[in-house]
């Protein structure tokens, strides 16, 4: 039975979620779109965030993303660190290919058992006075639990977006992406460069991670379900482009959200993977990819 | 040592330890066995793809649940139409075939893609078998799926020693395969695509089809490591077939022992795999992973080419590279200093 109502509702939620997938994929575009880090860690560093998120709310009742605005500059010296150790151990050397997959492979299952080991597999969730409520606007319900993540991580990558072109340390990002040789005759450090712009990327997990712990439960390995989406998302929005990742993101989002509602949840997961396979035969440059 | 020879020493060593097993007279020291020595088979399959050609295969619990999956959908056909009870070893070779044919697949699509993407295609293909597995009620879905096997066999015994028995054959199977790929032109082949695949290219050398055959053959062996695995575990079950565990082990074992040999894959499997039986046991499944985690980070960093790399460097004062393998240092350019 075909419902226009259940349709276009759909295809609402669709968007909203994929306002958040934008926010998850932003820091993968950032490390792997523009420095060609494949972080396959990611993920558990936007779970990470979520138990920041968790841990404070719950001890203090202070609000998720508030939370993860402040736990910003602490996930930026996390990543700046992490990048210092990659680019020690496999850059340098040239052999980031395979033993940094393997790099990030460890530190992703390090997080999560470590997660599990200090909290168990509980399913954890925070409290904000806007996770109960929904609006109605005529037959399409807006319910500000997912509203309310989506909003605030368009402004985030918005915020990217104007780092990267306006500021000087964000031309120098798009820049080491093009040409590190040449940002060195510029008398710029690509290395530091780099630093920096692994740093942004996993202080976008922290927001990314109370995004999440808002609009679902979260238990350690939920990260994993975010690895396949991720990368599908930024392959087909194009690597390297912001607005491109936001599209690719909307219509993953929308695709899901059809799939989930008319031919059940369970098939969900397979939709941004069919996407990824897909994107990557036919059309490996994205979206909006040159 | 020609590769028949090597095949009749594999044999003798499995049989003594097969032999030692049964000396040791406690059925546990079986199930234990059994898990090893399928690591054992998966992280040589993985090498003939991650080691020999550097592509990072993150899809080794869906090759390996292909073929557990076929044994599932063969017993339930079997079962359900009262057709005669196929044996062990025409599983396994149903299971390779199955996984082989999707290995073949997912290489024609992806292997295009140089690198990171392969590996994220690899790591999507996972998923989309999963999701096809839970909506696929014949063999269980979500619920999982029930294996009831035989109580013992003639001449074995109990059911386990024969599986035991198996997965080490399957073992001697893979590691030979693995060497004698290893010293014949397709390794070579292998061997320039890891290094440099577009001068190999660009010299004729025919890297799709190369990484074709690489694809294949190690998603068959992995296919073969998971048919006999529901009677082993008796209840299938998609997350834990699919669990992430396969993907890391299969990935830190070659690592951990050297990604350029086939011993490699061996030591690290031997290793990391006893260490987990015994933590499990000890300590608890969590703090396995966890080791696991630790270990392959610390050996990345630490020890790039391995335990056989250690050893050739500390005990022959021989620089790491066997005929062609050695990887010209480059810096951040891409320039040879």
């Amino acid at each position: 039975m075909f419902s226009f109502d259940l349709l276009i509702n759909a295809i609402v939620s669709g968007i909203l979620i994929g306002g958040f997938y934008a926010a998850v994929t932003s820091g993968v575009s950032l490390s792997f779109g523009i420095l060609d880090i494949v972080n396959i860690a990611h993920p558990a560093f936007i779970i990470l965030g979520s138990y920041v998120a968790y841990i404070v709310n719950a001890n203090f009742g202070i609000d998720p993303i508030l939370t993860a605005i402040i736990a910003t500059p602490a996930f930026y010296v996390l990543g700046a660190g992490i990048y210092q150790v990659y680019y020690v151990s496999f850059e340098k050397r040239g052999q980031e290919s395979l033993r940094g997959l393997a790099f990030f492979f460890g530190l992703l299952f390090i997080t999560e058992v470590t997660l599990v080991l200090y909290f168990g597999v509980d399913y954890r969730y925070v409290e904000a006075p806007y996770i109960g409520p929904t609006w109605h606007i005529g037959t399409i319900d807006l319910p500000l639990r997912i509203l309310v993540p989506c909003v605030v991580s368009l402004l985030l990558i918005a915020a990217l977006q104007l780092i990267l072109s306006r500021t000087f340390i964000g031309r120098a990002i798009m820049a080491v992406a093009q040409d590190p040789f040449a940002l060195r005759l510029m008398a710029i450090d690509p290395t530091r460069i780099k630093r920096v712009a692994f740093g942004l990327s996993i202080a976008t997990a922290s927001l990314a991670g109370a995004f999440l712990i808002i609009i679902q439960p979260v238990e350690p390995s939920v990260g994993r379900q975010y690895i396949g989406r991720v990368f599908a998302i930024c392959v087909l929005g194009g690597m390297n482009s912001l607005p491109g990742t936001v599209i690719a993101a909307m219509l993953v989002g929308i695709v899901e959200s059809l799939t989930a509602t008319f031919y059940g949840p369970s098939w969900a997961p397979a939709v941004s993977f069919g996407f990824l396979l897909l994107t990557l035969a036919v059309r490996p440059a994205g979206l909006l990819g040159r | 040592m020609r590769t028949p020879t090597f095949f009749l020493i594999c044999l003798i060593v499995a049989a003594l330890v097969f032999g030692a097993a049964i000396a040791i007279g406690n059925d546990y020291v079986f199930f234990a066995g059994y898990v090893v020595l399928q690591y054992v088979v998966l992280s040589t399959a993985w090498n003939i793809l991650g080691g020999y050609c550097g592509y990072v295969n993150f899809g080794t619990a869906a090759f390996f649940a292909l073929g557990a999956y076929s044994s599932v959908a063969i017993y339930k056909l079997v079962t359900e139409n009262d057709f005669f009870r196929m044996p062990m070893p025409v599983l396994i070779l149903i299971g390779g075939a199955v996984a082989g044919i999707v290995g073949f697949g997912m290489g024609y699509l992806t292997l295009r893609l140089r690198g990171a993407f392969f590996a994220i295609a690899t790591l999507a293909l996972a998923v989309v078998l999963q999701t096809l597995v839970v909506n696929w009620d014949f063999v269980g879905g979500s619920r999982g799926a029930y294996i009831l096997r035989p109580e013992s066999v003639p001449i074995i015994g109990a059911y386990i020693k024969y599986l035991f028995l198996i997965m080490l054959l399957l073992a001697v199977i893979a590691l030979t395969t693995a060497r004698l790929i290893e010293h014949s032109r397709l390794g070579y082949g292998f061997a320039t695509i890891r290094d440099d695949e577009l001068a190999a290219e660009a010299s004729g050398v025919p890297t799709l089809k190369l990484k074709l055959i690489a694809t294949t053959i190690s998603g068959a062996l992995m296919g073969m490591a998971g048919a006999p695995f529901p009677y082993y575990i008796g209840y299938l079950q998609p997350d834990s077939t699919f669990g992430l565990d396969y993907a890391v082990n299969s990935i830190a074992m070659p690592l951990i022992g050297g990604t350029t040999s086939w011993v490699g894959p061996l030591i690290g499997a031997i290793l990391l795999g006893s260490l987990q039986q015994i933590a499990t046991v000890t300590i608890s499944s969590a703090v396995n992973l966890l080791v696991v985690g630790v270990i392959l980070v610390a050996f990345v960093i630490l020890a790039p080419n391995g335990i056989v790399g250690l050893v050739r460097h500390y005990w022959q004062h021989k620089p790491d590279d066997i005929v062609g393998r050695r990887k010209v240092e480059t810096d951040a350019q891409g320039t040879v200093p």
